[in-house]
């Protein structure tokens, strides 16, 4: 029954000079989102909303539930248009967009918002109010008044046209992607790092991944999941450059060289600085990871603490102090869940040690480093000069 | 190079198949169930594939169920005479080691009110026959047992086991899962007492999809698919023409210089064997191979007698200290095609997985490949494989978990 759509934003009204490249950018989401949905729409910036007019016919379900996927918007309304304004015009639709929804059967309480945009129309926005609350309780038994806690509350905005809408479904929130920066996010199969992408995305950020890819002890099927999951979280993210790093030769140097209890350690600080590599190469600023304190061997603070020694630019944990079972909320709310859970991995645990050092020195771990001199630049450069770019859309 | 070694998965249709499919497919695209000529023209496949297929068996073609494959295949007969015969009794019997395609639907017997008795195999993966005999009671309706073991390659004696059961209990029925064994072998059931048997078509080039069952005339079965009642009531369903084609060609073929293929696969497998052993010489790797009755610094002539006693086309071997998986995708990067042994198979506490069934040790399990060939698969191929396997054992057996 909808023709149309007002999209209500939250932070970026508030960003003073600069809100209209946060409009920009939420626009430009918002029609890049509509883009997989069936059905032509148009996307117009009006006076601090975004209005979606459908040209065609559509699904509702499918419209909502991509807006639900677009950062940066508070709130979308399905709103009826009424482009002849006019005050008896006006009531007689508004009164059949009521009696359509609510019906006459139910009793509610109700009250009527109102702005004017349009500054020429003749009632100001007190007037139309009440006017309007009139009209409506003098038509229907089933309404009676309450201003300050009403079941309804009907919104009118009289711009050009006049809108009626008095559903508000709670968008994502955030800010729109691609207004606050590029970053990188290491990306393996599990549970966290989907849910660490997507928290960073949310406020604002484009996300690029990086994956590590170690034949023949992962396969073909677990990078496949990784591209699965890349997908799934572009639907919030929007396009992500996933980079496929072979990374089994240095595994297995650092496994003929290195104390084994020392291996998962030295792997990360080498994934670290290849995705810092990545990073720059790619124009981002910062790496993302789904690293939550004390969840593993490799994630106690002095094993944070060694990982981190090798990075110069930011790193962001969104997940740090989150319990799995919150990681675990997200990561189903997102549906990556199903897909995470996937047991494709386990070949890897060949070098994961049986009895990982939990406090790892890092003066002790680049002792261990060093033994890896002889060749490990060579395969260091090897495995960037490979790496496979997939371009998730 | 490529080596596709995972014959036991599936074989590539025969080009013959394919074409026959496919000019059903477009030209001869009526339902069997019309009564026009298209209707006619698509029945006269069906009846030719019938008659090919029971010809094949020495049966009647009324005693042939087409259905989807293998697992429908084995379904049907063990839901499908459970069902029939629970009034004569609720007992079943079958073994340790069957494939997923048996021993779900003996769970799901299981939880209908039917017992089940899980019969042992010994290394060679050989029935217990004792324990048969001993497990047959008056009440016991049915047993099952796989001729050929996937995982393996173990080979029944389909002809003993029957004659224990018909001497315990004459009223007991056997079923035997034919899948891997059929088109391998040439199978009489009224010789060898069988009176349900499951054969899948794309295990020998015929199509994905396509399958039967041999029920003999006797025996009474239920239907899983209810409908229109095409074969005979027993599977509903409007035939699946092109693939019942494909797969009366695909036997047709394969039963034609049938003991030429049968040599050829045999030959293949001591040759395989016999190589695949010599890995054993770098002094680094530790190769032992599973269900084959052969010990050290045997020849090509004996591992050739050795393997007379097992599938012709499936080689399970185990590498020390090398996780089976690692060693597939390695291998897959040169272009060889294999499968894994599966560890366990089940959270059913009878039913113990087929390799430690027969005792591969259980620092093994993880470690075990399938190989499996047919009858295009070539001597080159093998020693390209083998190659690869002295090429990646010693690297990957290195990295191990400390």
């Amino acid at each position: 029954m909808y023709k149309t759509f007002l999209v209500k934003y939250s932070e970026i009204g508030v960003k003073g000079k600069n809100r209209y490249i946060f409009e920009n950018a939420l626009r430009d989401q918002i029609i890049r989102a509509l883009d997989k949905v069936e059905g032509e729409f148009e996307v117009i910036k009006e006076q601090g909303r975004i209005l979606i007019e459908s040209l065609s016919d559509y699904d509702y379900d499918e419209v909502i539930d991509a807006l639900c996927h677009v950062f940066g918007i508070a709130g979308i309304c399905p709103a009826l248009r009424i482009d002849n304004n006019e005050w008896d015009n006006l009531t007689s639709e508004v009164k059949a967009y009521v009696e359509k929804v609510y019906g006459r059967e139910k009793k509610y309480t109700f009250k009527v918002e109102a702005k004017r945009g349009y500054k020429d129309y003749p009632k100001n926005s007190p007037q139309i109010c009440a006017d309007m609350g009139e009209f409506l309780l003098n038509n229907f038994d089933n309404l009676t008044v309450d201003v300050h806690n009403p079941d309804i509350r009907i919104d009118v905005e009289i711009r050009n046209s006049a809108y009626v809408y008095s559903q508000v479904i709670k968008g994502e929130g955030g800010m729109p992607i691609g207004t606050s920066g590029r970053a990188m996010l290491l990306l393996s199969g599990g549970i966290d790092s989907p849910v660490a992408g997507y928290m960073i995305a949310k406020r604002g950020v484009k996300i690029d991944a990086v994956y590590f890819h170690a034949p023949p002890y992962t396969s073909e099927r677990a990078k496949n999941k990784v591209i699965e999951l890349a997908n799934i979280i572009s639907k919030y993210t929007g396009p992500i450059d996933l980079h496929v790093v072979n990374f089994t030769d240095i595994q297995m140097y650092i496994y003929d060289k290195c104390p084994h209890e020392e291996l998962t350690i030295i792997m990360r600080r080498y994934m670290m600085k290849i995705a810092q590599d990545l990073a720059v190469k790619n124009g981002c600023m910062s790496l993302i990871t789904g690293e939550s304190i004390g969840q593993v061997a490799s994630q106690t603070m002095q094993s944070l603490a060694c990982t981190n020694a090798v990075c110069t630019m930011p790193v962001f944990r969104p997940v740090i102090s989150f319990d799995k079972q919150d990681i675990v909320d997200i990561s189903q709310k997102i549906g990556a869940f199903e897909t995470s859970i996937l047991p494709y991995e386990d070949c890897c645990t060949t070098f994961v040690a049986k009895h990982p050092v939990t406090k790892p020195s890092l003066k002790q771990i680049e002792k261990s480093e060093k033994k890896l001199s002889e060749d490990i630049d060579r395969l260091y450069e090897e495995a960037l000069k490979t790496v496979e770019t997939i371009l998730i859309r | 190079m490529q080596a596709y070694l995972d014959n036991a998965a599936t074989t590539r249709p025969q080009e013959e198949v394919v074409a026959l499919m496919n000019e059903v497919l477009l030209n001869d695209y009526g339902n069997p169930s019309s009564m026009h000529t298209k209707g006619l023209e698509a029945e006269k496949y069906i009846n030719e594939a019938r008659k090919i297929i029971a010809d094949s068996l020495k049966v009647t073609p009324k005693e042939i169920i087409f259905t989807s494959g293998g697992s429908e295949s084995n379904n049907t007969a063990l839901i499908g005479i459970a069902n029939a015969n629970k009034r004569a009794g609720k007992h079943i019997i079958t073994t340790v080691f069957e494939h997923a395609s048996v021993y779900n639907p003996m769970m799901f017997l299981e939880e209908n009110g039917f017992e089940v008795t899980y019969i042992g195999v010994d290394a060679m993966g050989h029935v217990r026959l004792d324990e048969l005999k001993d497990a047959i009671r008056p009440d016991t309706i049915l047993v099952s047992v796989m001729m050929v073991n996937n995982e393996v390659g173990a080979l029944e004696d389909i002809g003993e086991i029957s004659t224990v059961i018909k001497e315990t209990n004459p009223k007991t029925l056997f079923h035997v899962d034919a899948i891997q064994a059929y088109g391998k072998y040439k199978i009489y059931p009224k010789k060898l007492g069988i009176d349900a048997m499951s054969v899948s078509g794309h295990k020998f080039h015929g199509p994905k999809g396509s399958g039967f069952l041999y029920v003999a005339d006797k025996v009474k079965i239920k239907p899983l698919i209810y409908g229109g009642g095409q074969e005979k009531g027993m599977r509903s369903g409007t035939e699946n023409v092109p693939a019942i084609a494909g797969l009366g060609r695909a036997v047709s073929m394969y039963y034609t210089n049938h003991q030429d293929k049968l040599e050829h696969l045999y030959e293949l497998k001591a040759y395989f064997i016999s190589r695949v052993l010599k890995l054993n010489e770098d002094g680094k790797s530790s190769v032992t191979v599973n269900a084959v009755d052969i010990h050290e610094g045997c020849e090509y002539d004996d591992i050739l007698k050795a393997v007379g006693y097992t599938a012709p086309h499936i080689v399970s071997v185990s590498f020390k200290n090398v996780r089976s998986e690692v060693l597939l995708h390695a291998l897959e990067e040169k272009g060889v095609y294999v499968s894994s042994g599966s560890a366990c198979s089940s959270n059913h506490p009878a039913i113990s997985g087929t390799l430690k069934a027969i005792g591969v040790d259980n620092s093994l399990l993880d470690s075990t490949l399938r190989f499996s060939f047919s009858m295009y698969t070539t001597k080159e191929e093998l020693d390209y494989a083998v190659d690869m396997l002295m090429e990646l054992v010693p690297i990957y057996s290195k990295y191990i978990r400390h």
